[in-house]
C-alpha cells in the first residue's frame, strides 16, 4: 500500500471518480448519485487517501525544507477542495468532492503516460551496451576457452568466428573478414578488416574467422566511451535552460501567492460566494505546470542527442547545439578532411607496368611518403617488384637512384632530368600535371627518362557532395592548409570550396580559425590528430571520428562515419533539436502565461472561464505534450537530411 | 466591506507575506560530510521533499559513494542527475541507490531531480 505505483495509483483514482465523472457529464439529464452528497463524500475521501495522499506527503517533506514543486500544487489545491467540502456538507451548502477526485484522477493519468514517455527517451542509449557480446572465446595456451567478458584483458588473443560479436576492441592478428560496425559508428556498409586493422568491440563479424589481439576492455573501450559521452550529453545543460531555471525555481510559491490573490479578489472584492472563490483559486493551482518547463529541455536534449548518437554523430552537449545555430562559416581542414590524406598514385604516363614496377623496384628501399604511394599503386595491380635494386642511393632534393639487372635506374623530381634526357612530350606533360597541382615523379632507365607518375593527395569521393549540402544550407565553407596557395585552389575549385587559406603553419591554424571568430561564430571540421588547438577555438569542433581518443577529446560534435557529408547532417540536426527545445520551452512558457489567468477568472466577464477538474486535465496533458513534442525527434529522417 | 471580509483580506495577505518569507527568505540548508573508511568515503542521502543533506561534501581523490534512498512518492522525484558527470540515475522509492562518483576534480558540483526543480550541491576538496 505503502509503495504504489503511479499506474496504480491511477486505477484506484479512476475507479471511485467516475460514479462522480458520470453525475458530471449527465448533470442536464438530472442524474444523481444515490445517498447524494454522502456517496460523493465516501468516494473522495477513498481517493483522496489513496491516491491523493502521496501528493500531500510529498508537499509537506518539501515544505519542511523550504522547497516547494508540483506535488504542492496539487496537494493544496485538491485538499483546499474536500476540506471545503466537508464544512460545506456539514453546514448543508453545495459541495465539490468531484473537483478533489477528478483532479487527482487528471494528474496521475498525465504522470502515468508521462512516466512512460521518459522512459523511452532516456532508456535508448543504455541499451546500446547490452550489444555487447557476454563472453568471449580467448586462446589461452594455445586452446580455445569460453569466458566472460570481464575477464578479458589486454593482450590477450581472441578468436571470433562468422557472425558472432567481437567481444572488445582489438587488432586483427590473423584471417580476414567483413565487419558490420552499424551498431557504432552508423555506416550502413560493412568495412572489410584484414590483418593489422582496428575492430571495435559490439560489431558483427560476417564472413571470416578472424583472431585479434585485445587493445581495450571494460570501460575504456570505444562502445563504452560513447555510452559515457551520450550519457553527458544527455544530461548537460543547455545555456538556453537558464531563464526555465529561474523561472521554475520561483514558480511554486508565486503560484500559490496568485492563487491567494484569486480567492481575496473574488471574495473579498467582486463579492463572489465563498464557494466560487475557493473553485477559482483551486483552478489556478492545479492548471499552473511546473513541470512542463522543467521538462522541455532535458527530454529534448536527451531524444536529440541519442537519436544523433544512432546515425553515428556524437554531440558532446547542449550547449553545442545552441552555438551551431549561429554558424554562418565553416573551416575545414585540407589534409586528410577533404583529401584522403594521403598521397595516392593518379597518372602513369609511358609503359604503365613498367614504368611502376621499376620505380616499385627502387622505392621499397625508400622511406618517403611519396615511395608509399608508388609502392601500394604496384601492389594493386599485381605488379612483380619483388627484387629490390641494388646500390641503393638517396640523392638529397632530387631522388634516388640503383641497379636493377645491372641497368642503372633512377626515381626523382624534376630537377633530376638535368643530367638525364627526356622526350620533348614528356618534358610537356611534366608541365601539364604540375599545373593540376600533382607532384611530378620521374623514372629512368640508363639515362633515359621513361615515364613519369603524377601523385597527388586526392579529395575524397563525397567532399564535393558535402560542399554542396553545406552551400544549400546557406553555410560559407572555407579550407584551411599548409599547401602553397596554386594547390590549394585547385583542391577547393575541383570541390566546390568558398574560400581558401593557404601557407598556414600547423600551429597557426587555431590563430586563423579565432580570426575568422572575429566576424561571428564558426565550426571548424578537422580530423582530430593534429588540429585539437582550432577545433577547441572554433565555436563548434566537429572532429572526424575514425573513433580517436583525441577526437572524442577535442571536438563538439564527433563524425562517427568519417563521412564529410554528416557535417551538413550534423549542422541540420543540431538545428532542428535546438529548435525543437525552442519551442518547448515557448509552449511550456505561454501554456502557463495564458492558462493561469484563465483559471482566475479573468476572462469571466466575457464568458471564457475554467472549472478545476479541467485545469486538472489541461496541466497533466501540457507536460505530457512536451514530453512527446520531444520524442517526435525520433521521427526525423536523418539520413535525408543532407 | 464587512468585518468578515476585512479578517479574510488581512489573513490572506498575511498568508503571502508568509509564503513569500518562507520560501524566498534565508535558510539554513542542511549539510553533510562523507565519512571515510579504508580509502572509501560513503553518505547516505535521503530523498523526501528535496535532498538531505542537501549540500554534500567530499575529499578529493578518495572514491566515493552516495547513497541515495527516496522514500517521496512524487514523480518529480524519482531521477537524480549529475550533469557534470553524465549520471542520470532512477531511484526506486525506498531502495537505497549507490552513485559513484569521480572525486579527481575539485570544485563545487551540482545534482537536480530529473525535472530539475529540486537540487543538491557537492563539493570536492
Amino acid at each position: 500500500m505503502k509503495t504504489m505505483t503511479t499506474q496504480q495509483r491511477f486505477i484506484v483514482s479512476l475507479i471511485f471518480s467516475i460514479p462522480m465523472l458520470l453525475q458530471m457529464i449527465l448533470m442536464p439529464l438530472h442524474f444523481q448519485l444515490s445517498g447524494g452528497t454522502l456517496t460523493e463524500f465516501i468516494l473522495a475521501t477513498i481517493v483522496m487517501a489513496v491516491a491523493g495522499r502521496p501528493f500531500v506527503h510529498s508537499a509537506w517533506s518539501s515544505f519542511k525544507k523550504h522547497h516547494a514543486n508540483m506535488d504542492t500544487l496539487v496537494a493544496i489545491g485538491a485538499s483546499t477542495a474536500y476540506l471545503y467540502s466537508i464544512y460545506a456538507m456539514l453546514v448543508g451548502r453545495p459541495v465539490f468532492f468531484e473537483v478533489a477526485a477528478i483532479v487527482v484522477t487528471f494528474i496521475l493519468l498525465g504522470q502515468v503516460f508521462e512516466e512512460r514517455m521518459r522512459q523511452n527517451a532516456s532508456g535508448a542509449v543504455e541499451k546500446l551496451l547490452d550489444l555487447q557480446a557476454p563472453d568471449a572465446e580467448v586462446i589461452r595456451n594455445g586452446q580455445v576457452v569460453t569466458v566472460p567478458l570481464e575477464e578479458v584483458q589486454v593482450g590477450d588473443l581472441v578468436q571470433v568466428k562468422p557472425g558472432q560479436k567481437i567481444p572488445v576492441d582489438g587488432t586483427v592478428t590473423t584471417g580476414s573478414s567483413t565487419v558490420d560496425e552499424s551498431m557504432v559508428t552508423g555506416e550502413s556498409m560493412p568495412v572489410k578488416k584484414e590483418v593489422g586493422d582496428a575492430v571495435i568491440g559490439a560489431t558483427t563479424n560476417q564472413n571470416g574467422t578472424i583472431r585479434l589481439e585485445v587493445s581495450q576492455v571494460g570501460d575504456q573501450t570505444m562502445l563504452a566511451q560513447i555510452v559515457d559521452l551520450v550519457k553527458k550529453a544527455q544530461t548537460s545543460h543547455a545555456p538556453i535552460q537558464n531563464l526555465a531555471d529561474r523561472v521554475s525555481n520561483i514558480f511554486v510559491p508565486v503560484v500559490l501567492v496568485l492563487a491567494i490573490l484569486t480567492f481575496l479578489v473574488w471574495y473579498v472584492f467582486l463579492n463572489a460566494t465563498l464557494s466560487t472563490a475557493l473553485v477559482f483559486a483551486v483552478s489556478v493551482l492545479v492548471i499552473a505546470c511546473p513541470c512542463a518547463l522543467g521538462l522541455a529541455v532535458p527530454t529534448a536534449l536527451m531524444v536529440g542527442t541519442g537519436l544523433s548518437a544512432k546515425n553515428g554523430i556524437l554531440i558532446k552537449n547542449g550547449a553545442v547545439l545552441e552555438s551551431v545555430s549561429s554558424v554562418k562559416t565553416v573551416i575545414f581542414d585540407k589534409t586528410g578532411t577533404i583529401t584522403v590524406g594521403q598521397p595516392v598514385v593518379t597518372d602513369v604516363i609511358g609503359d604503365q607496368n613498367t614504368v611502376l614496377r621499376v620505380a616499385s623496384q627502387l622505392e621499397q628501399l625508400s622511406e618517403h611518403p611519396l615511395a608509399q604511394a608508388i609502392n601500394d599503386r604496384a601492389a594493386e595491380l599485381g605488379l612483380d617488384a619483388t627484387t629490390p635494386a641494388t646500390d641503393f642511393q638517396a640523392i638529397e632534393g632530387r631522388g634516388v637512384t640503383g641497379k636493377i639487372d645491372g641497368q642503372a635506374v633512377a626515381v626523382g623530381n624534376p630537377k633530376m632530368a638535368v643530367d638525364q634526357e627526356i622526350a620533348p612530350e614528356l618534358s610537356r606533360e611534366i608541365t601539364r600535371l604540375q599545373g593540376e597541382t600533382k607532384t611530378v615523379v620521374l623514372v629512368s632507365q640508363n639515362q633515359q627518362v621513361i615515364g613519369l607518375i603524377a601523385i597527388q593527395d586526392a579529395p575524397k569521393p563525397s567532399s564535393k557532395a558535402a560542399m554542396a549540402d553545406l552551400k544549400q544550407a546557406g553555410l560559407k565553407t572555407v579550407m584551411l592548409t599548409g599547401d602553397n596557395q596554386r594547390v590549394a585552389e585547385a583542391v577547393a575549385a575541383e570541390v566546390g570550396i568558398d574560400q581558401v587559406i593557404a601557407d598556414v603553419l600547423p600551429n597557426d591554424k587555431a590563430a586563423a580559425v579565432a580570426d575568422f571568430q572575429g566576424s561571428g561564430p564558426v565550426a571548424f571540421v578537422g580530423d582530430g590528430i593534429n588540429d585539437a588547438p582550432a577545433l577547441t577555438t572554433a565555436a563548434v569542433g566537429i572532429a572526424m571520428g575514425s573513433g580517436t581518443d583525441v577526437a572524442i577529446e577535442s571536438g563538439d560534435i564527433i563524425l562517427m562515419k568519417n563521412d564529410l557529408r554528416d557535417v551538413a547532417t550534423a549542422i541540420r540536426l543540431s538545428n532542428k533539436i535546438f529548435n525543437r527545445i525552442k519551442l518547448n520551452l515557448f509552449w511550456a512558457f505561454i501554456y502557463n502565461l495564458l492558462g493561469i489567468p484563465v483559471a482566475a477568472g479573468l476572462f469571466y466577464a466575457v464568458g471564457v472561464s475554467l472549472s478545476p477538474e479541467f485545469a486538472g486535465l489541461a496541466m497533466a496533458f501540457s507536460s505530457l505534450s512536451v514530453v512527446i513534442s520531444s520524442l517526435l525527434l525520433n521521427r526525423i529522417k536523418v539520413n535525408r537530411l543532407a | 466591506m464587512d468585518l468578515s471580509k476585512m479578517t479574510v483580506l488581512v489573513a490572506g495577505l498575511a498568508l503571502v507575506a508568509f509564503i513569500l518569507w518562507w520560501f524566498f527568505g534565508k535558510h539554513q540548508v542542511s549539510s553533510g560530510e562523507a565519512q571515510a573508511t579504508d580509502g572509501r568515503q560513503e553518505i547516505d542521502i535521503l530523498v523526501d521533499g528535496g535532498y538531505t543533506p542537501e549540500h554534500v561534501t567530499l575529499k578529493q581523490g578518495v572514491p566515493a559513494t552516495l547513497n541515495f534512498k527516496r522514500t517521496d512518492p512524487s514523480g518529480c522525484l524519482d531521477h537524480v542527475v549529475f550533469s557534470d558527470f553524465g549520471i542520470n540515475q532512477a531511484l526506486p522509492q525506498d531502495k537505497s541507490v549507490a552513485v559513484s562518483v569521480d572525486t579527481s576534480k575539485p570544485g563545487d558540483y551540482t545534482w537536480a531531480c530529473g525535472m530539475d526543480m529540486f537540487h543538491g550541491q557537492l563539493t570536492i576538496k
